[in-house]
């Protein structure tokens, strides 16, 4: 196995995508990255030096909406699934030091 | 001690003046009740998808223009990811690898000597939320209706040496913006923010230092101690023998100190990607001309044109023209009034004044210019005098009112009739022998107080030149 | 016959007529439901009844008063449960999601509702769409109707295992990598992914956005299509959608493919497959080779190279997709927690998935300081390269012709154990996400064991109608397929 994936990997992409993973899930998740990315390293027997990163599929462009208002008040929709609310807005644990 | 060098460049953020919100048809107004600017677009919800408000792309490649930038044929959105609850995706749709705007620049001009601030480049995103702090619950609280107001994010160069450098760099963005009318650039109501990235280095050396990013300076003045304050810890960190780290530093203009924002949690590693849900933005030339044609005369040619047609004096059509909201006025009352030197010192001096007192921006004067120029027509026809003027004028900029018809209606107007003032002059002098005698004996400052005198006697409305030539006159 | 064995497009026909009655086929569909979805597991909402007779008494009434007269009004469908219903709880088959009630619909469903289809539940899928089996999803697996120790496919299977069981007539199903098509195959029923931006993506809660599209699973070829004309649309609300010159999807269905240039990529039937499959896809290229189309075989090269690219596209584009699910706007959000961050990730580790996670874990590990050129511009690079060749495909063949999968469909358990293997056997639908092409897959056959073999045509982006032609020729000619033993139990 080429790729090796250390702890300290994990744990940075843990923060990253904010999981946080019990030691057991750590450690497949270790081994299941390092084998998807040698999978993944089969790429690097082709040659795409001469290809442009294609983002989109079609030459589609300029995409737009005018700038007129077309919501109204939408706080009702808005918060209707939020997990907790207050006065109309989203509560969540403390950002302010 | 080691002469030590400031290097700063600076993010500005400009929130643009778009009536609605950079990927949905959400009001940008300011104001509303929490949440109410919202729809499952800016709030993040499943399923929804961005779509490109036109205008903010027309504002970036103006001002892209204006800051003397070229501008990309072809731009692209990218995602930027980081966790914050007042980013409802989680994601902040920005431009990375392809800004519409690059390599521009603008002059400055400090203490008489120009320079050329480099623009790195101009880039398209979304605002955040707002979090406020629920003291009961110490929790916060989310509100995103600011969430998906359309930025630009304008990089400068590090290009600048100094605070003065760095305020005439800011005031320059800021009166281009607003002629454009791209932006009101209100750094007290965050619609401008300046992120400043500062190294220093011993005076000489070729190299850069490490630098730091500060954030959260609501005013020139807190940008002008930030620097100050910045600079300092930073060459005590050198002379100490410490290292400068690379990090970003949140201001506390109370405190006057900066503080590292570094959390175990924040990786600063934002994975930018291209928006897959945003197709390219493609700019022709034609479009491009079209954008140029609609460009406003600017500060300097305006400055210019003040002076050449007017007759101003420099530092007046720099004042007047620093706001394009005083220039609007000028032009228009000067346009109906025809006299370009009073309506210059009522901007001058009046409006400064009133300004000041209420620390207003200038860009929210909202009186009718068409006031200011009757107010001056009365003047000038000799119906009211200047003291009146002046107080009628504070009802003008504060409550717009028609000056004619205040004049009328609250008996205003400058008492002509020189029946009327010979006695009351003479009254005058009866009632006050003591400055009488100072003025026979040599103290013709006197004269001045017999004057206000004779106004306070008329309720200021006598025509103050003629009440001195009956004074002199009886007085001889 | 039973009302369930009929197509959409003939019980369209029967209501139409008044032969039927709406509320008679939602009655009988959720009749149906009930009856077999306790062992099937197809869905993870079932409507309100109701709610449901109450929308088919209207439609009724549209219906009689001629105010709608399109060929799927009063039709029951379901839906699958990634894509938003207003008011229906819609989960993505996750548990961080398990409450979520959105307040508004996808385009997709919108449209099946103006053209007034009913709407009778809510299909179960891999969580997030991320599998090929449908046993990812926080609700259980599905059962395949054809034997119930088999998956049905993913990640649209209980969309796919709902129609070929005689739940309902036909269902929505997205596909981002081959979830739409690999299910129908394993399921022996009809379903297509149009090219990208043909339906609106709009409320389908996004897994791969650059790749995911939404499209029909039914009973036949002209099901297909009539449902694909149905919930195709411009939507000036997907900035990814595209205005079509074509949208008549049905004026394809004609029985005719004199001349049509039809290629079988070699690496399609070479190692991995098994031998069944490949004699049912040769004999159904010689099936329209015997009606005048010019079958030959060539290589398309670069389709060892579309698996891992499509997986580090897939997963990089997921991993910023999911990162809104964090308990502060809707959904899940973890018991006890003391301060942001914790929250987020209690969140998110509870609320997620172990291939999820997996998929996020990576998608974020690619995107990271230091790898994003090496692996994610690496992956936009091969798919620049596979869209060119497969546009110098096109320029020799009108439609590629292969299977959908190397086998029929495996055991339940059997794939989750080796994530790796089950990507592997994705590669030949995966290729077409990444060039955003149309491609059906349509039964064509089975195996000793009698599990259905799916056919898979493909064509140029916007040959949509090519693709709708070729099958519905090849279907013409079909023998009669089998009915799966739960729908060969009506009668």
């Amino acid at each position: 196995m080429a790729n090796v994936i250390d702890d300290e990997t994990i744990d940075y992409v843990g923060i990253l995508a904010k999981l946080e993973l019990s030691d057991e899930e750590k450690e497949q998740a270790k081994a299941d990255m390092a084998r998807m990315l040698d999978y993944v390293d089969t790429l690097n027997a082709l040659d795409t030096a001469s290809a442009e990163p294609m983002t989109h599929i079609y030459p589609i462009n300029n995409v737009f909406r005018e700038d007129v208002v077309v919501n109204s008040d939408g706080s009702e929709e808005s918060l209707a699934n939020a997990p907790k609310a207050k006065e109309n807005q989203y509560v969540v644990p403390k950002t302010f030091a | 001690m080691k002469q030590y060098e400031t290097v700063i460049g600076l993010e500005v953020h400009v929130e643009l003046a778009t009536k609605t919100k950079i990927f949905c048809g959400c009001s940008t107004a300011f104001g509303g009740a929490p949440n109410t600017h919202t729809c499952p677009v800016c709030t993040g919800m499943p399923g929804s998808l961005p779509v490109l408000n036109k205008q903010v792309v027309e504002y970036a490649m103006a001002v892209g223009l204006a800051t003397n930038c070229d501008i990309a044929r072809e731009c692209k959105f990218d995602r930027k990811n980081y966790f914050y609850p007042d980013n409802p995706q989680n994601y902040q749709i920005s431009q990375l690898y392809k800004p519409i705007c690059t390599n521009g620049h603008v002059e400055i001009e400090v203490n008489g000597n120009k320079k050329q601030i480099g623009i790195h480049e101009i880039h398209m995103e979304e605002d955040a939320g707002k979090l406020v702090h629920d003291p009961w619950e110490d929790a916060s609280l989310v509100d995103y209706n600011r969430s998906g107001v359309p930025l630009i994010e304008i990089v400068s160069e590090p290009d600048m040496r100094s605070s003065e450098e760095v305020i005439a760099y800011l005031e320059k963005l800021r009166t281009t913006i607003q002629y454009l009318g791209a932006s009101d650039c209100k750094l007290q109501e965050g619609s401008m923010r300046a992120d400043v990235n500062l190294s220093v280095r011993e005076v000489g050396s070729s190299e850069f230092g490490t630098r730091t990013e500060m954030k959260n300076m609501s005013s020139f003045k807190a940008i002008a101690r930030a620097i100050a304050g910045e600079r300092a810890r930073q060459i005590e960190r050198l002379e100490d023998g410490l290292p400068v780290i690379q990090e970003t530093r949140r201001w506390d203009d109370n405190k006057e100190a900066s503080f590292a924002m570094r959390s175990k949690e924040d990786a600063q590693d934002y994975r930018y990607f291209p928006e897959p849900d945003l197709p390219p933005i493609v700019i022709s030339d034609e479009w491009i001309d079209n954008v140029k044609a609609k460009e406003p005369e600017f500060k300097d040619a305006k400055m210019a044109r003040y002076q050449a047609d007017f007759g101003l004096p420099a530092y007046d059509a720099d004042i007047i023209t620093s706001s394009k909201k005083m220039a609007d006025i000028f032009e228009a009352a000067t346009a109906i009034c025809g006299d370009a030197k009073k309506v210059s010192n009522f901007l001058m001096v009046d409006t400064m004044r009133l300004l000041k007192d209420a620390e207003m921006d200038p860009e929210d004067m909202s009186f009718d210019p068409e006031n200011l120029a009757k107010l001056i027509k009365l003047v000038v026809a000799g119906a009211i005098n200047s003291s009146v003027a002046s107080e009628v004028y504070e009802h003008v900029f504060k409550e717009n009112i028609d000056p004619e018809k205040y004049v009328e209606e609250h008996g205003l107007k400058q008492v002509n009739d020189e029946g009327a003032l010979r006695s009351t002059v003479e009254q005058v002098i009866a009632e006050n022998p003591q400055s009488v005698e100072d003025y026979k004996n040599g103290k013709t400052k006197a004269i001045g107080f017999l004057v206000g005198q004779t106004m306070k006697a008329m309720k200021g409305k006598a025509n103050p030149g003629m009440v001195n030539e009956i004074l002199q006159e009886l007085l001889k | 016959m039973s009302l369930l064995s009929l197509t959409a497009v003939e019980l369209g026909k029967k209501i139409k007529s008044h032969e039927v009655s709406v509320a008679a086929a939602a009655t009988a569909v959720m009749d149906s439901i009930e009856k077999k979805d306790a062992e099937l597991n197809c869905f993870i909402t079932k409507l309100d009844r109701d709610a449901v007779l109450k929308r088919a008494e209207e439609v009724q009434k549209a219906i009689d008063a001629g105010e709608l007269t399109g060929p799927l009004a009063g039709v029951p469908v379901a839906i699958k449960d990634n894509m938003n219903t207003k008011g229906v709880l819609t989960t993505a088959a996750s548990k961080i999601l398990g409450n979520f009630v959105p307040t508004f619909s996808s385009e997709a469903v919108v449209n099946l509702e103006k053209a007034g289809c009913i709407i009778v539940g809510k299909t179960n899928m891999d969580e997030f769409a991320m599998g090929s089996t449908t046993e990812t999803s926080h609700f259980g697996a599905t059962k395949n109707p054809w034997d119930t120790n088999k998956v049905p496919g993913g990640s649209s299977g209980g969309s796919a295992a709902a129609v070929a069981a005689g739940e309902v007539p036909f269902a929505l199903g997205s596909d981002t990598g081959g979830s739409i098509r690999q299910p129908s195959g394993y399921c022996g029923v009809t379903g297509m992914k149009p090219t990208y931006g043909t339906v609106s993506r709009y409320g389908l809660i996004a897994y791969g956005s650059s790749l995911d599209q939404i499209g029909p699973i039914a009973k036949d070829v002209t099901d297909v299509a009539t449902i694909l004309e149905t919930i195709a649309s411009h939507d000036p609300k997907d900035s990814t959608s595209v205005k079509r010159e074509d949208y008549d999807f049905t004026s394809a269905l004609v029985d005719d493919v004199k001349g049509m240039k039809i290629g079988i990529p070699r690496d399609y039937l070479g190692e991995g497959i098994e031998p069944e499959v490949k004699d049912a896809i040769l004999a159904a290229a010689k099936k329209l080779e015997a009606k005048g189309a010019i079958v030959e075989e060539f290589d398309l090269s670069l389709v060892e190279y579309a698996i891992p690219a499509y997986y580090l596209i897939a997963c990089a584009e997921a991993s910023s997709n999911l990162e809104r699910f964090d308990g502060v706007k809707y959904g899940y959000r973890t018991e006890s927690y003391e301060e942001l961050h914790q929250m987020y990730k209690k969140t998110r580790s509870e609320g997620f998935g172990a291939e999820v996670k997996r998929r996020i874990m990576l998608g974020s590990f690619i995107l990271s300081s230091g790898y994003y050129d090496a692996y994610y511009l690496k992956a936009l690079r091969t798919k620049a390269m596979i869209k060119k060749a497969f546009d110098e495909a096109f320029a020799k063949y009108d439609v590629i012709l292969g299977p959908v999968a190397p086998t029929t469909a495996p055991e339940l358990g059997s794939s989750l154990s080796d994530p790796l293997k089950m990507y592997l056997s994705d590669i030949y639908t995966i290729s077409v996400n990444l060039a955003g092409l149309p491609g059906i897959c349509l039964p064509c056959g089975y195996d000793n064991a009698g599990m259905p073999i799916g056919l898979q045509l493909i064509a140029n982006n916007f040959d949509d109608k090519k693709v709708i032609r070729a099958a519905y020729s090849f279907e013409q000619s079909r023998e009669e397929t089998r009915e799966s033993q739960y729908l060969a139990s009506e009668d």
